[in-house]
């Protein structure tokens, strides 16, 4: 996976409550077999009218926003289904990085399976960051974000910092664990048998 | 050693290891897998030409594409046809266990685990959908996860994972009559927020939680997610021994005691510390509804929809303001006045014989009401056969309702069961959220009876009114 570390960008202003997974990504594009090209679809029934038009109201629609890698949202962004398929709607649109006050647990892992940062700020950083004019930073190693004249420091758990920092694979790092996983297993076979199936 | 909780029991059961990051390789027990979130997690394996390490702990299943009518015809949406097709090879090259499509035993995956047995207490359970909490019914720790953590289970039958707080919900007092787990449910998010439960895992207490069946656990942990929470679990007692023994699944003879002395130690101790505590009194809880597009916005029958003046804050005030917009609902509007065009009875949160059971009681005799169109949708063909052995078929086909073959349907409307856009819906399902059941169409959710009793008045109704006549 690709590093994180580092980003600059526009940050578009989605200050939206309970964003669900259902608005960024809707059922329709989770028929896919791969985890590209879903971008065109984000935000797809708030982004486009019913005859596939482009609604210019939408913030995704407007200069210079169309660009933007960052967004900032309201308290827990991506509640809802498990779908992987907005992180990858998200990522395959350019977005690397989204600022919220809260993320539904799913979702928050989802983003690291996928190169992508939810960063935790209150909602009145939050809203002072949406009056930055001009792009801005979100700094993953010294962990702040700057826009304009503000810069904010934010919290993010050292194994996950980890994981974007160095583009960790996860199953990789598992794997180093098999001693273990095979020391348990032999274990749970003994100490409780019923849990193997037995198809009768 | 220290008092633990039912969830604090069987993380120390599955750990596999801490690491030097602080996190924690858990064991996984049992997959279960289907078409949407699959696919990618198998591409990945292959990918990497990591073999699955054990296609015996995972049962799989196709339902959220699957049409609900004609069946045996084949599937004519190419995209669905692809993603089961996908799943049908993927299963086969990896030897992972399938109910196919046409097979009495296929249904939703969440209907179709507990009843094959392959739910049991004290196991861990994923699945790449996050309505996997409804298998904490049985006492064990059940959640959603992407689809990368899919491929991970695949590859290693771990993850890593972040212990989540415990959280007591305690439900005191009866429940009235004519209301059910699915009331519980809602007046809880309505209580909490669908943020609530957000970092928790909930574990579901007190009589009235006792007095569910095993179907109503399951619908009350099945919306344990709507409240934010990891999983919801319920410690299982005498009347989850009798729900599973004789399931397919279920350990047999010497394995089942042994299976069941460990399954009693399976709750809470007495002084277990819970991080949060939450009660609720049910003894006076009316039938729930949603008014918005959100789960937690949620009033009873004899109430009304709010209006946004009296919101705490203004982001509060302009989230309504747009749900009641969406929902195209003014406040002060009595819940009785909402007249509906559709009705669904279906779901992993309500698509069991209990649940339609208890909407037939309602439709018996009665007719849908003129203008509008409802579907029920059993939860598995084993739920089909059993209603139409009982009659329940007649009864709402007699009455008007469509019976169809089961699947997620109408719930989130990937195969062909969507609403138009404008068209309102009473649904047994488990969210609101826009453009959930169809582009711009607009879901109130409410109990099996409730929708039942909505279907034949036209209008939301206290299914109360309709039992005693
Ligand atoms: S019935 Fe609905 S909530 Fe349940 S698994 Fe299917 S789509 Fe998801």
């Amino acid at each position: 996976m690709e590093p994180f570390t580092t980003l600059t960008g526009i940050a578009a202003p989605l200050l939206r409550a309970n964003i669900d997974t259902d608005l960024i990504i809707p059922k329709q594009f989770l028929k896919t077999l791969v985890r590209s090209g879903l971008g065109q679809h984000l935000f797809h029934e708030v982004r486009y009218d019913s005859e596939g038009r482009e609604r210019p109201d939408f913030i995704l629609n407007q200069a210079p926003y169309r660009g933007a890698s960052i967004l900032l949202a309201g308290p827990n962004f991506g509640c809802g289904s498990s779908r992987e398929h907005a992180p990858w709607a998200l990522k395959d649109f350019g977005i690397r990085a989204i600022l919220a006050p809260s993320f539904a647990d799913i979702f928050y892992t989802n983003c690291f399976s996928n190169g992508l940062l939810p960063v935790a700020l209150s909602m009145a950083a939050i809203e002072t960051l949406a009056t930055v004019e001009g792009p801005l930073t979100v700094d993953l190693p010294v962990q702040r974000v700057r826009g304009g004249d503000h810069s904010f420091a934010f919290d993010l758990e050292p194994a996950r910092k980890a994981v974007l920092l160095e583009g960790l694979d996860e199953i990789r790092r598992t794997e180093a664990n098999l001693a273990d996983i095979a020391a348990y297993e032999t274990r749970r076979r003994k100490e409780a048998p019923w849990v193997e199936i037995r198809v009768h | 050693m220290n008092p633990r909780t039912l969830y604090d029991k069987i993380w120390d059961e599955h750990l596999v290891a801490t690491r030097t990051d602080g996190t924690s390789l858990i064991y996984i027990d049992r997959h279960l897998v289907h078409e949407v979130t699959s696919p990618q997690a198998f591409e990945g394996l292959r990918e990497a030409g990591r073999p699955l390490r054990r296609p015996n702990t995972i049962l799989s299943v196709a339902d959220h594409n699957v049409p609900t009518i004609d069946r045996e015809k084949g599937i004519d949406d190419e995209t669905c046809r692809l993603q089961v097709e996908a799943l049908e090879a993927n299963v086969k090259a990896y030897g992972v266990p399938y109910l196919p499509l046409l097979d009495d035993c296929q249904g939703i995956v969440h209907v179709v685990g507990p009843e094959q047995g392959f739910t049991l207490p004290g196991t861990t359970i994923v699945c790449g959908d996050s309505h996997t909490s409804t298998h904490g019914a049985f006492g064990a720790l059940a959640f959603g996860i992407g689809t990368s953590e899919v491929e991970h289970v695949m590859a290693t039958q771990t993850l890593p994972q972040r212990k989540s707080r415990n959280l007591r919900v305690r439900f005191e007092g009866r429940l009235p009559r004519g209301l059910g787990a699915k009331d519980l449910a809602l007046a809880l998010i309505g209580h909490i927020g669908t943020a609530g439960g957000t970092g928790h895992v909930m574990e579901f207490t007190g009589p009235a939680v006792r007095a569910l069946s095993m179907e109503g656990r399951m619908t009350l942990c099945n919306m344990s997610i709507e409240g934010g929470a990891r999983s919801g679990l319920v410690a299982p007692d005498e009347t989850t021994f009798t729900y599973l023994h004789g399931r397919p699944l279920a350990p047999k003879r010497a394995m089942w005691e042994a299976a069941l002395a460990h399954w009693r130690t399976l709750a809470s101790d007495e002084n277990a510390a819970f991080d949060t505590e939450i009660t609720l009194e049910v003894g006076s809880l009316a039938p729930q509804v949603t008014w918005g597009t959100s789960p937690q916005w949620v009033t009873d029958i004899a109430g009304r929809v709010p209006d946004p003046e009296t919101a705490a804050s203004t982001d509060d005030r302009q989230s309504m303001l747009r749900a009641l917009e969406y929902m195209d609902l003014r406040p002060g509007t009595p819940i009785e006045a909402i007249e509906l065009q559709a009705v669904f009875i279906g779901s992993c949160t309500n698509g069991r014989i209990e649940d339609l059971r208890e909407a037939a009681a309602v439709a018996r005799g009665r007719k849908v009401a003129q203008g509008v169109r409802a579907l029920v949708v059993a939860g598995s063909g084993l739920v089909k056969r059993q209603a139409e052995a009982e009659g329940l078929d007649r009864i709402f086909l007699e009455a008007g309702f469509e019976w169809r073959q089961p699947g997620c349907s109408m719930c989130l409307g990937m195969n062909d069961d969507r609403l138009a856009e404008g068209v309102r819906c009473a649904s047994t399902s488990n969210r609101n959220f826009e453009g959930r059941q169809g582009r711009g169409s607009r879901t109130h959710l409410v109990s099996p009876g409730m929708a039942a009793a909505a279907a034949v008045t036209g209008h939301f109704t206290d299914v109360r009114r309709l039992m005693e006549a």
